[in-house]
């Protein structure tokens, strides 16, 4: 266990001392919170029905910044030879990887949305429900944006194609994280939560063996 | 226990092109073997298929482990000590902090007093609370010779092990690999200097 | 069991082969493609759509044909990833732009079906949203193999972007559905048809696929002679 625990103890480590830790994704998170109102007008009525959905496509945006270095870095330096030989697998390192970035990204965004929250006037209930998708259904974001990583691994516009591979395949995120609130602000439940944990548990869990692939591929280069 | 590394009909391909065709070697343990070329000739693509990092085009590389042959290229790599072209060192961690990663990395968690001791050998008592940006591309050169050393591999590829060091950071690493093979380790070198050890050299 | 497969697959078997093939498959489009029209053109006006029913028959073989044409680059994508061969490769980066021709053609014939039957061009109902992300995700395949220069590993890359995509998908395609239900009700595309139209639609049907087989065969063969020049050319320069 603990080669992968130095592997992300490592990475957590490298997002604060040479990555400005989470700032980056949360004030991307927050500034996304204020620009849809000065774009949308401030009704608060308005706000608040389109909270959900905002703040996750914001979250889910926020989180991807910082993806496209997951692997590059240590690509770009020779870091990844050495994971490769050393006795922790690929996939494993891998997942330390993406833990290491929900850790760093996913988490402090999910902590941070109840504030945001407030500004779109979510009623607490809802705001409840959106923390609790966010923190469900972060890691999947982190994972599968780990897939696209890995396979931009060298390209030099490699961050602006990311999103462009990435988004859609997360859209089941956005929609079942937005429907939980949904389901709040209506008070009528819909299933949404459940299907969103579903999916983040199963593209969590499967992520590490594909990124892995990702990576091996672009080891020979 | 390493007993030999064999090379069979060996062809390194990088994308299109065929750097190395029908190559064959055996390195015994206890030996050490230089890659001499030009630039381009395929030295770095050789060491990174013995790693296993690049399939091979054809041919295969077998790892004779006493009476066990290792040819899956991902095992093969748990015996590797791997010195690259890359430092692969973080300019905001300390030599010391990048020492103990590594050590926790490859399950060899190091004391400070072993990690110290470690420094000295290469020569970077006084560095190591230097973060690594500091460092001189002698000094990271010292401390991925330093890694390398603590990774206790049987089987060393190294890409230019004398790049960058001056005449005591090349005795230094001339002293390591014979120590080395001294003790039984297998040593493949892509390199432009004689490694002084008598030891065979194949041309790319 | 699918050694039958690889025997024409050999690049020189195959522009033999597709060589031989072509043409009788490109007389056959027009000539299918040409009965269906003629077909659909002959259906009486629906009592309800008007004629705006033909564009029925555009669009729906389009989206069968997009969603088919994934499924193409999703198996020669395990295969390029499985066998590692090249004319896998070929085969699913040629299939790209074919199947995202198809999805527009389907989004734009579904925009302007919506005009008289909803009022506006645009509805967000489940199967425009749904091939809406479909066409994102051809253009993000085709971005990728365009992005990276090794041929190669573009190919693996590529290959395991259009894999994960291929599971994705119904995930995608059920969470737009459950979406679109939650917000709207019934998609308003679907609706029975009755037996009249049927034929004119499987006529098309088969034109459409048949027309996608001609190109992409058509796509393949010029890829292999590509990469021969490219070759030479390499082998030339060194």
């Amino acid at each position: 266990m603990t080669p992968f625990f130095a592997l992300l103890g490592r990475d957590l480590r490298l997002s604060v001392r040479e990555g400005g830790g989470a700032a980056l994704a949360l004030g991307f998170f927050a500034l996304v919170a204020t620009l849809v109102p000065l774009g949308v007008g401030p009704d608060l009525v308005l706000l608040s029905k389109v909270g959900g959905g905002i703040l996750w496509v914001g979250a889910v945006l926020a989180a991807l910044l910082s993806l496209d270095r997951l692997f590059q870095a240590d690509y770009e330096d020779g870091s990844l030879d050495l994971i490769a030989v050393s006795p922790l697998s690929l996939e494993a390192a891998a997942a330390a990887k993406i833990a290491a970035h929900w850790l760093s990204t996913g988490l402090p965004l999910t902590l941070l949305s109840p504030l945001l929250a407030l500004m779109f006037g979510l009623p607490l209930a809802a705001s409840l429900m959106l923390f609790l998708s966010l923190l469900v259904g972060t890691p999947v974001v982190s994972a599968v944006g780990a897939i696209g990583a890995s396979l931009i691994l060298g390209l030099r516009r490699g961050g602006l194609l990311l999103p462009l591979i990435m988004l859609p395949l997360l859209t089941p995120a956005v929609i079942f994280g937005a429907g939980t609130v949904s389901a709040a602000l209506n008070g009528m439940p819909n299933g949404a939560f459940e299907i969103l944990a579903a999916f983040s548990f199963a593209g969590t869990l499967l992520s590490p063996f594909v990124a892995a692939a990702g990576v091996r591929l672009n080891l020979a280069g | 226990m390493i007993t030999s590394l064999t090379a069979e009909k060996l062809t390194v391909q990088r994308g299109s092109r065929r750097l190395v065709e029908g190559l064959s070697f055996t390195v015994k343990a206890g030996q050490a073997l230089a890659l001499e070329g030009a630039n381009g000739a395929g030295k770095t693509s050789l060491l990174r298929l013995i790693a296993g990092f690049l399939p091979a085009a054809a041919g295969k590389v077998t790892l004779r482990d006493g009476a066990t042959d290792i040819c899956e290229p991902e095992e093969r790599g748990k015996h590797i000590g791997w010195l690259g072209h890359h430092d692969a060192l973080k300019a905001s961690f300390t030599v010391s902090e990048q020492l103990a990663f590594f050590g926790k990395l490859y399950g060899r968690p190091l004391r400070p007093e072993e990690r110290l001791a470690l420094l000295d050998e290469v020569g970077l008592t006084r560095q190591a609370e230097l973060p690594c940006r500091y460092l001189s591309a002698g000094q990271r050169r010292r401390l991925a010779l330093a890694r390398l050393l603590l990774t206790a591999r049987p089987l060393w590829l190294l890409d230019e092990p004398f790049a960058a060091l001056d005449i005591a950071g090349k005795a230094l690493v001339g002293r390591l690999i014979a120590r080395h093979c001294g003790q039984g380790g297998i040593v493949l070198a892509a390199t432009h200097e004689p490694l002084g050890l008598g030891n065979e050299s194949l041309r790319l | 069991m699918f050694d039958w497969l690889f025997r024409y697959a050999n690049p020189a078997r195959f522009m033999g082969l597709s060589g031989a093939v072509l043409p009788w498959l490109a007389a056959a489009t027009a000539v299918v493609l040409g009965v269906g029209l003629w077909l659909s053109f002959s259906v009486p006006p629906d009592y309800q759509q008007g004629m705006t029913v033909l564009i029925l028959f555009i669009h729906v073989p389009a989206v069968t044909m997009a969603a088919a044409a994934y499924g193409t680059i999703a198996v020669c994508s395990l295969f390029s990833l499985i066998n590692r061969h090249i004319l896998a490769d070929v085969a699913a980066r040629a299939a790209a732009p074919f199947g995202a021709l198809f999805t527009a053609l389907g989004l734009i014939t579904g925009s302007l079906w919506g005009r008289p039957t909803w009022g506006t061009y645009w509805v967000w109902d489940a199967r425009l949203t749904s091939f809406l992300l479909l066409l994102f995700i051809y253009i993000g395949y085709m971005a990728l193999w365009s992005a990276i220069e090794d041929e190669v590993k573009a190919a693996r890359a590529a290959a395991i972007l259009a894999l994960v995509g291929a599971v994705d998908i119904p995930i995608i395609h059920y969470s737009v559905e459950w979406w679109n239900t939650l917000h709207q009700g019934e998609s308003l595309l679907s609706g029975g048809f009755s037996p009249v139209f049927l034929w004119p639609l499987l006529v098309m049907m088969l034109g459409y696929g048949l027309l996608f087989v001609t190109l992409w065969l058509m796509r393949i063969r010029t890829e292999i002679v590509n990469r021969r020049a490219r070759a030479l050319m390499q082998r030339d320069a060194a």
